[in-house]
């Protein structure tokens, strides 16, 4: 099985000052093997893409804490206190957008879009800086495609060949970020047969999926706590 | 303010949801409004990718892949579904959510809602509040009449910033409901035996009023 590697692996497809697209909301359907290895590397000075920054201490929190980060792109920060912190200090910047703009932005990177224009944000502060165009005698500003380097996204369960189906809202942007970056790989808890997952259920097809990853973490009670 | 006022406003906005809608509940007294369907049926759509929440599950069922956007444990209706995060923002953004209830920091005269950020603080979240301000078929505003330093959320002008051009229809207060038109505010009901005088005293900004009788 050529596309299953090991979580240190992980480390040779990313370089510094990379644009890492990584799934998630708060730390559900987060890829936390493969954060624990970032922030167990020397990688500096990364954009990362998320919706926020984990939590303080857990999952993209601890690359905030390692060092890792020269960025965040999100649409939600304030609940990890370090990143605010680290705002604060200067020592991180933070690109805010509304959470509809980001998947949209993408979703486009992904689909070869370049950009697109949304009635979001129209009369705020978010918009300053951006074109404002009147369609159908509506006000929409343009927002550009988002891509990435490297995406680093979790999947419930892969096959062989890489399909992927998610845990629940675990799935929210995972999906997307699969077709947005130039290597994908995805952390998975189980891996099965090609042919075992069902077509219909198929939620990522293979081509998106470079590589997987078997999780270290696993479930108890309903929360990942990291295996022996 | 205690919590019967909060019940009071949940349970009267839930008046304004038609059965079957799509509705999409923001933090805050719109998180009380499940409780207070009182049989009503309603899809209840949550950003990171869900139609159908069910009620809060017991402790040994919770996982934290099955959350709500306030990234609190949820359950999952019957006929529920789930879905990738830009699919929800064609749900939000696309005018497919038939009312959103939103909390507000301020709402001005024409109902262009600030409720993000606070002047003078740092700006480290929007999550979906812009996309659903500027997506829902109706949005509906579930608030306390004035803010903890008694300043009143009903303004003239807004003096946070500004969560998006597009206006709310509807205001709801634990002392009364108001509809917003080009001509400011109307009072069409109120909720609390508070009298008139008492009622523009707290109020922000000047309405009309036209209540049902």
């Amino acid at each position: 099985m050529k596309k299953l590697i090991k979580s240190s692996d992980t480390l040779d497809f990313i370089k510094d000052g990379d644009t890492l697209l990584v799934g998630g909301f708060g730390l559900s359907g987060t890829p936390l093997t493969l954060l624990d290895e970032i922030a167990d590397s020397n990688k500096k000075d990364l954009t990362v893409v998320s919706n926020n920054l984990g939590e303080a201490g857990r999952g993209l929190g601890k690359l905030l804490l390692a060092g890792n980060l020269k960025k965040a792109v999100g649409s939600y920060f304030t609940t990890n206190r370090d990143a605010v912190e680290a705002w604060n200090r200067g020592e991180l910047e933070i690109e805010l957008v509304p959470q509809g703009t980001l998947a949209e932005a993408i979703r486009c990177g992904g689909a070869g879009i370049g950009g697109f224009y949304t009635k979001t944000a129209v009369g705020t502060k978010i918009a300053d800086g951006k074109e404002e165009k009147v369609i159908d005698g509506e006000r929409y500003i343009f927002e550009k495609a988002i891509k990435g380097d490297v995406a680093i996204i979790k999947s419930l369960k892969a096959d062989t060949l890489g399909n992927l189906i998610y845990d629940h809202t675990g799935r929210n942007f995972n999906p997307l970020m699969a077709t947005a970056a130039k290597t994908v790989i995805a952390e998975v808890d189980e891996i099965v047969e090609a042919g075992e997952i069902d077509p219909h259920h198929v939620v990522t097809p293979h081509l998106f999926v470079d590589y997987l990853v078997e999780s270290k973490y696993v479930k108890k009670g309903g929360v990942y706590v990291e295996s022996v | 303010m205690n919590q019967s006022d909060r019940v009071k406003i949940a349970k009267r906005v839930v008046e304004e949801l038609p059965e079957g809608a799509v509705v999409n509940l923001g933090v805050g007294i719109p998180t009380l409004i499940p409780d207070y369907l009182d049989g009503k049926k309603v899809y209840l759509q949550s950003e990171n990718g869900l139609l159908g929440i069910g009620p809060t599950p017991d402790e040994e069922h919770v996982n934290m892949d099955l959350i709500s956007a306030s990234k609190k444990p949820i359950t999952m209706d019957t006929g529920a579904s789930l879905f990738d995060s830009a699919d929800s923002f064609v749900v939000i953004r696309g005018g497919h959510v038939d009312a959103a209830v939103l909390g507000a920091l301020q709402v001005d005269r024409y109902g262009e809602i600030a409720n993000w950020a606070v002047p003078g603080k740092k700006i480290l979240g929007v999550g979906g509040a812009m996309d659903l301000v500027a997506g829902a078929k109706k949005i509906i505003i579930a608030s306390t009449h004035q803010a903890k330093n008694n300043q009143p959320k009903l303004v003239e002008k807004l003096t946070f910033p500004s969560s998006g051009v597009r206006k709310a229809e509807m205001l709801v207060t634990e002392h009364a409901v108001f509809k917003f038109t080009e001509d400011g505010p109307v009072l069409i009901e109120k909720l609390s035996d508070i009298s008139m005088a008492e009622l523009r005293e707290i109020t922000g900004t000047e309405f009309k009023e036209k209540i049902k009788i």
